[in-house]
């Protein structure tokens, strides 16, 4: 017991001293709120400390955030898997949940970037985006061609976020975008719990 | 003879074939008179040129029988025909066959109408109406007028003989007169104007209905626009041009779809009704070419129906035409008053007791407006023109305004419009990220500009952004009110947002947790609250407290200031913006105050920052109008941060600083702090800044007010502030003009003062700006002349100008303020110039004009009129001139007053009135002795005095001596030594009265 007690107590040590200096996936949690999420994570993952597997990430945290995109669910679940593995490991839990929670601007940034990048080449393209819009309008029986009005919020949307027009948004484009409008961050979809289930979260993290 | 009948006479437009007809009408009736009374009698004159045959013979269907013509030398021809016996050419002069008469001279044309007798009309008709011009076929096609039937170059060739050219000259003078009557007709009656389709489609409303038998009409309505515009017209300018005056929409009873009916200047017609296409507009096209001088005309054309019932209508027609007669004088007189004559029925039946009611009205409201300090020039910001003092009269303004530009917005879309409402639907059918999208897209827009804010609104979409405000995304209500904020600066989105109940979500947001949501809120209430239903919505729903509540922030100039307190500032500074617009309206100042506003404006008010300090001065200068605000303003203390403020270098903070201490500094106890803190100093400073006037009218309007107070005086003397006012006595508008004549006139009281208005050459232009209209001004300018007159040297120089005439000119005006000043100014006038008397009487109706204004109502007026004629009676033979006037019994009316200042003068100007004739007497005849006698209870020492000068002067009369013997015996006891004298004196007159008396019975 006393053992078990000294690694998390090392892991955790670890992951803050690591985290400090890594840009891309940097931990902002306090000790005691990292020691509340493991053992969330334990909890999730069935008593498993090792691996979170995607429909129990999933499951957990569509109420939770209130993000019911099934789609975006997915993205949000390989964005915290480093290495694509298909599973979580206690650290990628621990610091994506860092970025959704406590996370500053640019970390979120990067975090809603690389949620949208689908195939991850440092751009989002057009057929990204028809991807990720695809379900936000509501279909209209009447109109001739479901995907027109698609096609047309795309064109909308790469106006708005393609600053060098190049046809593709890069990372750049996406963060001078945001940084002159806040309101862009999820611009594709929402992959940030909402502010009243973030602080909720929190809170009880806090306890 | 031949422009007259093409020009004048009135042809039915159906000119087919031979030609028209000439239509029944008063002008044709009075041209056949006329050519009647020349062809009568015309050959008894001119024997030579009546015989003279004509080129053609002018011939037409007669009414007339051959039985009719007898003797003449006309016999019966082989073919039946009677014909003449003299002859030209082979052609009798005269012939008659079947109906076809034909006649070659004028002594036969005579001899037709005589043969007509009773019906020559109807035969001169049924001539003319064949022949168009008649000229042609007696002389020729050279001396032809009508256009169109010149076919001929024949007309050249053709020689003249004498008589021809006396005929001619002959028929060319009877055109021309007939052309002159015509004129006079025509120019009266045949244009339609508004007010005579008004009157007929009142007509026609009147006797419209369900009943098929009885009504005329099923309906008869105006089409389209219920504006009306200044002109009477109801068609758009644009149409207008075209002569339109209205449309009109009839349904007769037999006819399916109504007709559409155009009401032009020239005429009713047709038109093709509601365009298919473009809803709400008219195709104004016409389907006929068929133009009718009225309407009821018209439509017995279109509907037989009509026609019909319209026959038997005959008898209310006629009542129903009395009525409107009267109806159209009244309009008329309206006109003249600039009124509308778009009235109802029901307003003209009670039009006497409305008009004396709006004329009392507009006194009032005159009186209410005109003396409020002149900050019409401040309002650029939130504040829209006036709103802040008379409420009631610029709501009206607004509405019309937003009314009219909704019709014109209709012209070509541009392709903004489609983009946005591309972008509004997916706002409707969209999830909240595609909601995202549309949202920060449509802030690409230029937002502030009219057709981007219209296209918004004309595609539904500030519906869809005012239910955003209702959900429950904070992203969505961030995107929405950020548009809101923007766009509400046009003043038809202001009204549609509160149309929508958009204010009563906004205030519900004033309280949700997050700070930059509160923020964009309370600035779009800033904007839309401009008008003043908003604002009531707003108080209503709680709003005021929670704006209230949103001044309370953390101290402001504490060092270290974190994001999170910045926000909270920021979050200050919008609610004071959105009280700025709120304080507009008094209930909400009120409610502000209730809501504790006054202490944390005081602590903003210490704020370092202009743009949170422009919204809170702004907002206090606003409520300043209440005397609770000037209070409380003096009392926190925030006089000396206004102060400090009118340093700073911002013009608009400057401006609202100024304003609010021209506010404040109404009371006394303001002004000497305002001086304390050393504000008089920035004051006159401002005075430089001659190119924005916004900020010279609000630092005048200070001035102005400071001036008030002696103390004050004497720093604007050491700081020359007389040479910078009177240098803004020319090229300035008006809002600043009456506050530099206001303050010039305060400054005055103090004599060096005076004197250097005339060293700096201000007296010939305060004179000029006598000849002004604007009211307040000319109560501030008649106030800052009459000071100067004081002093004998700056009265030659209004004297030379001729300023008295002007003063005296300006007693005619209406408003009794400026009567009342101008009187006052007039007293120190008559004091000091030389030859007071001869200038006095050089007034032709001056003194008359001046005696009948103890008529008026106002006590202001009477007691400056009073003091007035005290200084006119000065001169023997203008106090005749007064009393020829009657000036003593009007003055003996006055006496039952309780006013203390107009008995003062009363009694002064009674006391140098007895000063004539047997004006004694006459003063004790009209009953002014004993209330005069009463005056003496007053409290006023000056009221004693100049009773007792006035007692004394009627003591001189032995009547009037035995009423006012009593309380004499006590005034002698005054403290006051003119007011002993005085009744000493009267005392003294009394006794030797008494002795006279005594010794007259017993010599």
């Amino acid at each position: 017991m006393t053992s078990k007690r000294k690694t998390q107590e090392q892991f955790i040590q670890n992951l803050m001293k690591h985290s400090k200096n890594d840009p891309d996936r940097p931990c902002r949690f306090t000790y005691k709120e990292i020691t509340a999420l493991l053992k969330l994570f334990a909890e999730f993952s069935g008593g498993n400390k090792q691996r979170l597997e995607r429909t129990q990430f999933r499951d957990e945290l569509c109420d939770r955030f209130q993000i019911t995109d099934d789609f975006l669910m997915d993205r949000i679940f390989r964005a915290f898997d480093k290495g694509s593995k298909g599973y979580l490991r206690a650290e990628d839990f621990v610091c994506g949940m860092s970025t959704l929670i406590v996370g500053e601007l640019e970390d979120k940034m990067k975090y809603t970037f690389q949620v949208y990048d689908l195939n991850s080449d440092g751009f989002i393209s057009r057929e990204e985006m028809f991807h990720l819009l695809k379900a936000t309008l509501v279909k209209q029986s009447t109109e001739e061609d479901p995907d027109e009005g698609v096609k047309e919020l795309v064109e909308t949307a790469l106006k708005k976020l393609d600053m060098d027009h190049d046809g593709r948004v890069s990372y750049n484009d996406f963060r001078t975008a945001v940084l002159s409008e806040t309101l862009m961050l999820e611009f594709l979809g929402q992959c940030l719990p909402t502010e009243d289930t973030r602080k909720a979260f929190l809170s009880q993290l806090r306890e | 003879m031949g422009q007259a009948l093409s020009s004048a006479a009135q042809w039915t437009s159906a000119q087919d074939g031979s030609g028209g007809k000439l239509e029944l009408t008063p002008i044709n009736e009075e041209l056949l008179n006329s050519i009647l009374k020349f062809v009568e009698g015309f050959s008894g004159k001119y024997p030579e040129e009546g015989k003279l045959i004509f080129k053609k013979p002018l011939s037409w269907e007669t009414m007339l029988t051959a039985s009719q013509f007898s003797g003449g030398g006309l016999k019966q021809d082989a073919d039946g025909s009677l014909v003449s016996e003299e002859k030209k050419d082979d052609v009798p002069l005269f012939k008659l066959k079947r109906q076809t008469l034909s006649i070659m001279s004028l002594e036969h044309g005579e001899m037709v109408l005589r043969t007509a007798s009773e019906k020559k009309i109807t035969e001169l008709r049924l001539c003319l109406e064949a022949n168009r011009d008649p000229v042609v076929n007696m002389l020729g096609e050279r001396f032809g007028t009508v256009q169109g039937d010149d076919n001929s170059i024949l007309r050249y060739i053709e020689e003249i003989t004498k008589e021809m050219e006396h005929l001619r000259l002959k028929l060319v003078g009877l055109d021309q007169q007939l052309l002159n009557q015509s004129i006079m007709k025509i120019s009266s009656q045949v244009r339609l104007t508004p007010e005579m389709v008004e009157k007929e489609v009142m007509l026609l409303r009147d006797l419209s209905g369900d009943d098929e038998e009885k009504c005329v009409l099923e309906y008869i309505n105006y089409y389209g626009e219920s504006f009306v515009y200044k002109n009477g017209c109801r068609a758009q300018p644009w149409r207008q041009l075209h002569g339109d005056i209205c449309y009109i929409e009839a349904k007769p009873h037999d006819v399916g779809n109504p007709l559409h009916v155009t009401a032009n200047t020239s005429g009713y017609y047709l038109n093709k009704g509601p365009d298919p296409e473009k809803p709400g507009h008219l195709d104004y096209s016409r389907p006929d070419q068929d133009t009718y001088r009225d309407l009821v005309t018209l439509l017995k054309a279109k509907s037989p129906k009509f026609a019909e019932i319209i026959n038997q209508q005959e008898f209310a027609l006629h009542e129903d035409a009395k009525k409107d007669e009267r109806r159209m004088e009244v309009a008329a007189d309206d006109d003249q008053d600039g009124g509308g004559t778009n009235r109802t029925e029901q307003q003209y039946a009670q039009r006497d007791q409305q008009d004396e009611k709006e004329g009392k009205a507009k006194t009032q409201h005159q009186n209410k407006k005109k003396m409020e300090p002149s900050l019409r020039h401040k309002s650029k910001t939130p504040v829209e023109p006036q709103d802040s003092f008379s409420e009631s009269s610029t709501e009206s303004e607004e509405e019309e305004e937003a009314v009219e530009r909704r019709a014109e917005a209709n012209a070509d879309l541009p392709s903004e419009y489609w983009q946005i409402q591309k972008l509004v639907k997916y706002l409707k059918g969209g999830n909240q990220t595609a909601t995202i999208i549309a949202l920060c897209s449509l802030r690409d827009f230029n937002l502030a500009q009219e057709t981007c804010q219209l296209a918004i609104r004309d595609v539904g979409g500030l519906e869809v952004l005012i239910n955003l405000l209702d959900t429950e995304e904070v992203k969505c209500k961030i995107g929405a009110l950020k548009i809101l904020k923007e766009i509400s600066r046009n003043t038809q989105i202001r009204r549609s947002i509160a149309d929508l109940g958009g204010l009563q979500t906004m205030v519900k947001i004033l309280r949700d947790p997050d700070k930059d949501l509160k923020c964009l809120a309370a600035e779009t209430i800033a904007n839309v609250a401009k008008f003043r239903r908003a604002r009531r919505t707003v108080r209503q729903h709680g709003g005021i407290k929670r704006l209230v509540s949103l001044l309370d922030c953390v101290p402001l100039n504490s060092t270290h200031m974190t994001a999170e307190m910045e926000l909270d500032v920021e979050v200050a500074r919008c609610g004071a913006l959105a009280l700025w617009s709120c304080s507009k309206s008094k209930k909400n100042k009120e409610a502000m105050q209730r809501a504790g506003a006054i202490p944390l404006l005081a602590k903003l008010l210490k704020s370092p920052h202009e743009d949170m300090l422009i919204p809170v001065v702004g907002t206090l200068q606003e409520c300043a109008s209440e005397p609770s605000y000037r209070l409380a303003i003096r009392t926190e203390g925030m006089i000396e941060d206004l102060v400090k403020n009118l340093k700073s270098s911002n013009p608009e903070l400057q401006m609202h600083c100024a304003s609010a201490i021209f506010k404040c500094a109404e009371e006394k106890e303001t002004r000497d702090l305002v001086r304390q803190y050393g504000g008089l100093d920035p004051l006159v400073a401002l005075l430089k800044q001659v190119d924005n006037k916004e900020l010279l009218a609000a630092a005048t309007g200070a001035i102005w007010k400071c001036a008030i107070s002696p103390e004050n005086v004497s720093r604007f003397q050491e700081l020359k502030a007389i040479e910078l006012l009177v240098a803004l006595l020319s090229n300035q508008p008006e809002e600043v003009l009456v506050n530099v004549v206001g303050a010039l006139g305060e400054l005055a009281k103090a004599p060096p003062n005076r004197a250097q208005i005339r060293k700096s050459g201000g007296i010939p232009n305060l004179v000029n700006l006598l000849t002004g209209t604007n009211q307040a001004l000319l109560v501030n300018v008649t106030k800052a002349v009459g000071q100067c007159a004081e002093e004998p040297d700056n009265m030659t120089i209004i004297d030379r100008l001729d300023g008295v005439r002007l003063l005296w000119s300006l007693l005619k005006n209406q408003n009794p303020e400026v009567q009342a000043s101008a009187a006052w100014a007039i007293c120190p006038c008559i004091e000091n110039a030389k030859d007071a008397g001869e200038m006095v009487r050089s007034f032709v109706g001056g003194l008359e004009l001046i005696v009948s204004l103890l008529k008026s109502d106002d006590k202001e007026v009477l007691a400056a009129v009073c003091a007035a004629i005290a200084n006119i009676a000065k001169d023997e033979e203008n106090l005749a001139v007064i009393t020829d006037h009657g000036v003593v019994p009007m003055l003996a009316r006055l006496t039952l007053t309780g006013d203390d200042r107009l008995r003062q003068h009363l009694a002064e100007a009674i006391a140098r009135c007895c000063n004539w004739g047997n004006n004694r007497t006459a003063f004790g005849r009209e009953g002014a002795v004993a209330p005069l006698v009463k005056y003496l209870k007053s409290k006023d020492e000056n009221v004693h005095r100049s009773t007792a000068r006035a007692l004394f002067q009627l003591s001189k009369n032995p009547e009037n001596c035995i009423t006012m013997h009593e309380p004499l015996l006590k005034m002698v006891g005054s403290k006051d030594e003119d007011l002993q004298e005085s009744s000493a004196g009267c005392i003294g007159n009394i006794r030797r009265l008494a002795l006279a008396n005594e010794r007259a019975k017993y010599a």
